[in-house]
């Protein structure tokens, strides 16, 4: 029930888009086609449902302080690697993936292929990692969090990308298009989200 | 063999700041402005804004990243392997992250914790692997430093405004101070609690985009 909590609470409440603005930048340049953004999406909670989890291996065995007291250091505090590290395994993590899929999954390459460069340097997937230390979560809750805040967002870019679509009907100011009409389209949308505040089981 | 007074005359001169160097500059600030034109960095420029004091050390800190970055990359430019420079490129910014968030966390730890991640998430900040890839890969030092400080200072003008409005509207202060009389609260005028959350900063800034973009007359292709 904690872990279903979690999950309802960092895909709607907490969305990481919506509530903590992590990964605007594709969310902005890539929600112009529903197609374009489903696949984003489904590659954006592939890679987080597995970087989260491993980088909260790192963390706790290598580098929180006091984490290496099973090499015989237990005065090591290496926490200020984080940041590094953290940017090293989610590259490599989405090179290594986009390998796998090639090899096993040429169809599934072929729709996502050309979006996962793209992750490595998308805000939500560190943003993820980062926060997932920050609240000193457990290994099961970091992955409960890291997958459903990737669902999370994929929501959110795929109702983006279905309200601009029907949005080009729209006469839309020409100071506002683009980039205006969208920020102010996505705090309604936040405004929506939060209404889920407060749902318990 | 040419002498050493003919080699000097051939290279251009490192510091130079001429009307094309300034505008590196200063295009950034509206013109070429890296949140509202350039569409970079929208992150920790919505998250970073309820206050004006933490959105002021959040410019601060990635104007120092940028133009450290951009320098460093661009006297790196000829040796980065084409193939590997995002991984360079991201190693360079990430170190250099680390060095603010270490000097944040020992001389202002109150603001650290407000920031908290998004510090680490300047490095993922578009506006510094996009400067870097844009810019610094083709320009020497001088030129990426001051157009890593231009971008910088023109995020961190947008950031200054967006706070400065959630500030007053959202908590009635201005950098802690009350600015709202208690006479207009004793009137009955209340504080918009919405520009404290989420989506007063997304309607804002998108205000601010339309506003800006009247002024200057750029209208994005749809």
């Amino acid at each position: 029930m904690q872990y279903l909590s979690l999950a309802i609470e960092s895909i709607f409440v907490g969305n990481i888009l919506l509530a903590y603005f992590l990964g605007m930048c594709s969310f902005l340049a890539c929600s112009k086609k529903v197609e374009t953004a489903v696949g984003l999406g489904v590659a954006v909670v592939f890679v987080l449902s597995i970087t989260t989890p491993v980088n909260w291996l790192i963390h706790a065995f290598l580098l929180k302080d006091g984490a290496l007291a099973w090499a015989g250091m237990p005065d090591a505090d290496l926490s200020f690697l984080n940041f590094i590290t953290f940017i090293a395994v989610i590259a490599a993590m989405v090179q290594l993936v986009e390998m796998i899929i090639d090899r096993f999954s040429p169809a599934l390459y072929n729709q996502l292929g050309i979006f996962l460069p793209l992750i490595a340097v998308n805000c939500a997937i560190l943003g993820a990692s980062l926060f997932m230390v920050e609240r000193e979560y457990g290994f099961a809750q970091a992955c409960v969090y890291g997958t459903s805040s990737g669902m999370g967002w994929a929501l959110a870019i795929i109702s983006m990308a279905a309200i601009r679509y029907k949005m080009r009907y729209s006469h839309v100011p020409a100071g506002l298009q683009g980039l205006g009409i969208t920020m102010l389209t996505t705090g309604l949308m936040a405004i929506a989200f939060m209404a889920f505040a407060g749902i318990q089981f | 063999m040419s002498s050493p007074a003919t080699e000097v005359a051939e290279r251009p001169p490192l510091f130079v700041f001429d009307k094309k160097t300034r505008k590196i500059v200063t295009d950034p600030f509206s013109d070429n402005n890296p949140i509202t034109v350039q569409v970079l960095g929208i992150c920790s420029a919505l998250a970073v804004t309820t206050q004006v004091s933490t959105s002021l050390v959040m410019a601060a800190a990635v104007t120092t990243v940028v133009a450290g970055s951009n320098v460093a990359i661009s006297l790196l430019r000829n040796f980065i392997p084409p193939q590997i420079r995002i991984v360079v490129q991201l190693s360079v910014v990430a170190s250099l992250v680390i060095i603010v968030d270490q000097i944040l966390q020992a001389y202002m730890y109150d603001v650290s914790k407000t920031l908290s991640v998004f510090v680490g998430l300047i490095i993922t900040n578009c506006i510094v692997m996009g400067r870097a890839e844009a810019f610094a890969m083709a320009n020497p030092p001088w030129q990426s430093f001051l157009d890593g400080l231009g971008n910088g200072l023109g995020y961190g003008i947008i950031l200054f405004t967006v706070s400065v409005f959630r500030e007053i509207l959202g908590s009635g202060k201005l950098l802690g101070f009350t600015v709202i009389p208690q006479a207009a609260y004793d009137m009955g005028y209340a504080n918009m609690g919405l520009m404290v959350l989420a989506p007063g900063a997304f309607i804002l800034l998108g205000l601010l985009i339309w506003a800006q973009r009247t002024y200057t007359g750029y209208v994005e292709e749809v």
